[in-house]
């Protein structure tokens, strides 16, 4: 019998998916052992066109992580939908849009501009910005053209599962190719679709072990500002925690650490957008009555949209600022 | 038991404690004893030695003692009448009345003793007669030890006019000296001359221990601990002596009781505005302008004046000026209208005409009498010549124009109906304060679970349809507490209150709605924020399970812990967000 198809691939993300991949350890041997690896970009030489030439539904399973924000993200991802079997959107950015999706606070134009001629460290003294044609002697080449707005792998193909994290812990990802082994080897029936696989229905906080009280806040502060509590609730010590509207999974690791949850395990299961929820806590727990007051302690959460929807701007139901 | 025994008064033979004060058993058998250094609640001490009698004991020499400390011995033979009895006495008081003025205490005894022509009084213009019990009383009874004789004679000639020295450091102003002074010696008198302070008047007695007034219920009085010799200084404890029933318990504490009820009745009133801050009108600096409430207390029988409309120095007033709408109707103050106002207003015009010939000047804004006989109410003061004046009075000023109007008032006011400003002189200034909340209103409140409003008033279910019930079940409201009212909606509010609380006993059970809150614990992660947020208590943790509870009998279904959860555990029912987005789609669709 043959082995069953894996693919990997990367869109627009850091690569630190694979990496993560990578760093399950001896079970990677597992996976190499009983999987055959048809195209994997970050680890092994593979062309498109190979992918092109397999038959549809010939990859038993796709791990896509990355979001899609220009045209040869989007092209691969129908590619390996049509191509597999199983699609995953593996990661962060492939299920929310992640730290990519924040570019959707502005748009491409101005992405551009800042990048390439307004940053304080850029020199560019003849204004050169990116083109997706250029003409060289061999002839006119082009690059797949970047998009205004940054997708979610779930917002542009149809998927099948959910790995979240940034990336998702090695741990989980263990579990998961474990039980996909499992269920391959002895014809098990596969979870229902859209189940988001390797975390829990949870929250963070079931994971964290400091101790919660009722929370009052009068000033929210940075970590950087004060000496931190290793036993209490970072919110109750001023931290914006995203741990509460973020799901478990990670095993609460910066928590633990005395890092506040950025909230990169995604939204909780009944949640549909983890920065309104999240704005929504913050602000119930804020100690003060009287508007001027609440508008101070309000002024000092540092950086409200980065903070709130650091991994979850392109999925949220803001999707995108306005433009004109 | 003490031992009975049997002494011989005057020859008859009487049965006595043993070591009991022979005192006693003399005027047990209606013998007059003169004394001037006797007070009950001190023990005797021989200082006037009026009370000499002769005693001989088992046969032996008769010998003269002083009768009221001297104890009772079986078989002693006693005569109070005999030349040697007049004679001790006689020196006694003697030396007494060379001693001090003339004062009718020593002349009563005289006359008592039928010596009335033969005593002559001594030079001194004090009357005091060095009995002691002033400084007895403050030693031993109240513990002060702020009075001493003088060492030496007392210098009339330099303006000393008391042998007797105090203390003031150590005085506490009890008054008791004054109180046990035979011959009227010691007085506290106040500096001022005022006859009558308004704003300190009390109904009823105001002495340490006294009921709160005639017709407090519980009707029974209390000791005023601030005044009380016993809780300030330890001693005095007179009583308890003096009660029959052994009801005085010092060491009584207040008791904080707990009821588990079904229902809850707020009934707590108001309190009354205090017009201080609005100096236009001289409330606590000029005499004579006074409170609504202080005009009400001196109307009461049982006021210091019997009820008599008096002013300061203990006259009756000529005119009378009620300036309605103070605190009230006010932006500054109370922007509401006070609702009671008006008719009390009337009702002192009308008391004022009663009681006094003096004129009465009403100044208003709106003159509103809504109720039921109110207008004909009105009608009828203005039948009893009492004039009323359209516009809110600016100022209260002393009049100064001329001297016979010294100690009156300038009640300056705009006529607005004849457009004129009026300066009215008036003796006396009635202040129609406003009713406000209390204080604490919004922190009893929130033990309550019901809230208050901007003005402080406790905010009903619905004004037009639930006007006695709150957003607590089982919790009600009667009286001003809810917004100013009169006696007639009070009692009619209470009345409902009473009968709502009475239905839901009846029924002994309560429907729920079935909108709630509902957590679903599966999903609760126990991050503690909803938990402080509940307006109602509704929501608790449970430590074993390490999650949030929300209990449905207690929810209100605000929504306010819904919005809060940040996991999406907490599911408002009926309002859920899958319903909300469905809404919002359909209506975007």
């Amino acid at each position: 019998m043959a082995k069953p198809k894996l693919a990997v691939y990367w869109a627009a993300s850091c690569g630190g998916c694979d990496i993560a991949i990578l760093d399950i350890e001896n079970k990677i041997l597992d996976v190499a052992d009983f999987f055959d690896l048809v195209f994997w970009p970050c680890a092994a030489d593979f062309k498109y066109k190979d992918v092109e030439a397999m038959e549809d539904n010939s990859i038993t399973l796709t791990l896509f992580n990355g979001a899609i924000r220009n045209d040869e993200n989007y092209e691969i991802a129908k590619l390996l939908r049509k191509k597999s079997v199983v699609l995953c959107a593996f990661g962060s950015c492939a299920s929310e849009g992640c730290i990519p999706g924040l570019a959707n606070m502005f748009d491409k134009q101005g992405i551009i501009d800042y990048a390439y001629k307004q940053s304080p460290s850029t020199v560019n003294p003849d204004g050169i910005t990116p083109q997706t044609k250029v003409k060289v002697p061999e002839g006119e080449i082009t690059i797949p053209a970047m998009w205004n707005t940054v997708w979610t792998l779930p917002q542009t193909v149809d998927v099948d599962y959910i790995v979240p994290g940034c990336p998702p812990q090695s741990n989980q990802i263990a579990a998961v190719v474990e039980a996909v082994i499992d269920i391959l080897k002895n014809g098990k029936e596969l979870p229902p679709k859209g189940t988001v696989l390797g975390a829990s229905e949870k929250t963070c906080c079931d994971e964290c072990p400091r101790e919660r009280n009722v929370k009052k806040i009068r000033k929210f502060v940075r970590p950087q500002e004060i000496k931190i509590d290793s036993k209490i609730c970072l919110m109750e010590q001023g931290l914006i925690c995203c741990g509460p509207a973020t799901r478990a999974g990670c095993g609460a690791k910066c928590v633990t650490a005395g890092i506040p949850c950025r909230g990169c395990y995604g939204l909780p299961a009944h949640v549909r957008d983890a920065g309104a929820k999240m704005i929504s806590a913050v602000a119930s727990v804020i100690d003060a009555t009287d508007p001027e007051e609440i508008q101070r302690i309000v002024d000092t959460i540092p950086d409200p949209m980065g903070t709130f929807y650091r991994f979850s701007m392109a999925e949220s139901m803001l999707r995108r600022k306005q433009t004109t | 038991m003490s031992k009975k025994i049997t002494i011989k008064i005057d020859g008859k033979p009487v049965e006595v404690e043993a070591g009991s004060y022979l005192l006693a058993a003399i005027e047990s058998l209606g013998i007059e004893v003169p004394a001037a250094c006797r007070y009950p609640f001190l023990p005797p001490r021989p200082v006037c030695k009026l009370c000499s009698v002769e005693v001989s004991l088992s046969g032996g020499e008769a010998k003269i003692v002083e009768s009221c400390s001297y104890e009772c011995v079986e078989g002693m033979d006693v005569r109070t009448n005999t030349p040697a009895v007049l004679e001790a006495r006689k020196k006694a008081l003697a030396n007494m009345v060379n001693r001090c003025a003339e004062n009718n205490l020593l002349k009563d005894i005289a006359g008592q003793m039928g010596i009335a022509d033969e005593i002559k009084f001594g030079k001194e213009l004090c009357t005091c007669i060095y009995c002691k019990l002033c400084i007895r009383v403050c030693d031993e009874l109240v513990g002060a030890n702020a009075l001493s004789f003088k060492k030496g004679k007392v210098k009339e000639e330099e303006g000393e006019s008391t042998p007797i020295v105090l203390d003031e450091s150590k005085c506490i102003l009890c008054g008791a000296c004054a109180e046990v002074c035979p011959t009227n010696h010691l007085r506290i008198e106040e500096e001022h001359d005022r006859k009558l302070v308004h704003h300190d008047m009390e109904l009823g007695p105001n002495s340490a221990i006294s009921l709160s007034f005639r017709q407090a219920v519980p009707n029974v009085p209390r000791i005023h601990a601030e005044d009380c010799i016993h809780f300030r200084l330890g001693g005095c404890r007179v009583c308890s002596e003096v009660c029959p029933k052994d009801c005085i318990h010092y060491d009584d504490q207040d008791v904080i009781e707990e009821f588990e009820v079904g229902t809850i009745i707020t009934a707590t009133g108001f309190q009354d505005f205090d017009p201080t801050p609005m100096k236009q009108y001289g409330y606590g600096k000029l005499p004579n302008v006074i409170s609504a409430l202080e005009f009400e207390k001196m109307n009461n029988a049982a006021s210091p004046t019997n009820g008599r409309i008096v002013l300061e120095d203990g006259t009756e007033p000529r005119a009378i000026a009620i300036l309605h709408c103070i605190g009230s109707r006010d932006e500054n103050y109370h922007p509401y209208c006070s609702r009671v106002c008006c008719m009390y207003a009337a009702k002192f015009a009308h008391l004022v005409k009663e009681k006094t010939t003096a004129e009465v000047y009403q100044c208003y804004i709106d003159m509103r009498c809504f109720g039921k006989g109110y207008e004909e109410f009105y009608k009828r003061i203005l039948d009893e010549g009492v004039t009323v004046i359209r516009g809110k009075a600016a100022e209260v000023i002393p009049a100064r124009y001329h001297r016979e109007e010294e100690g009156k008032l300038l009640v300056c006011v705009e006529d607005t109906l004849i457009s004129k400003f009026r300066e009215i002189p008036v003796d006396m200034v009635v202040l129609c304060t406003a009713l406000e909340a209390h204080d604490n209103a919004s922190e009893f409140g929130r033990k309550l679970n019901i809230s208050t409003g901007a003005d402080g008033w406790f905010i009903e279910a619905h004004p037009k349809l639930g006007p006695v019930s709150t957003t607590t079940d089982g919790v009600f409201l009667a009286g001003v507490c809810q917004s100013p009212k009169d006696i007639p909606d009070t009692v009619a509010q209470a009345g409902a209150a009473a009968a709502q609380a009475m239905k839901l006993m009846n029924v002994g059970e309560v429907q729920m709605d079935g909108a709630y809150a509902e957590i679903h614990q599966e999903f609760c992660s126990g991050c503690k924020i909803c938990n402080g947020l509940c307006p109602y208590n509704a929501i608790t943790f449970e430590e074993d399970k390490k999650v949030s509870y929300v209990n449905p009998a207690l929810c209100k279904a605000c929504g306010t812990c819904v919005a809060a959860c940040p996991s999406g555990a907490i599911e408002a029912r009926h309002f859920t967000d899958e319903q909300i987005y469905a809404q919002i789609e359909g209506i975007l669709s």
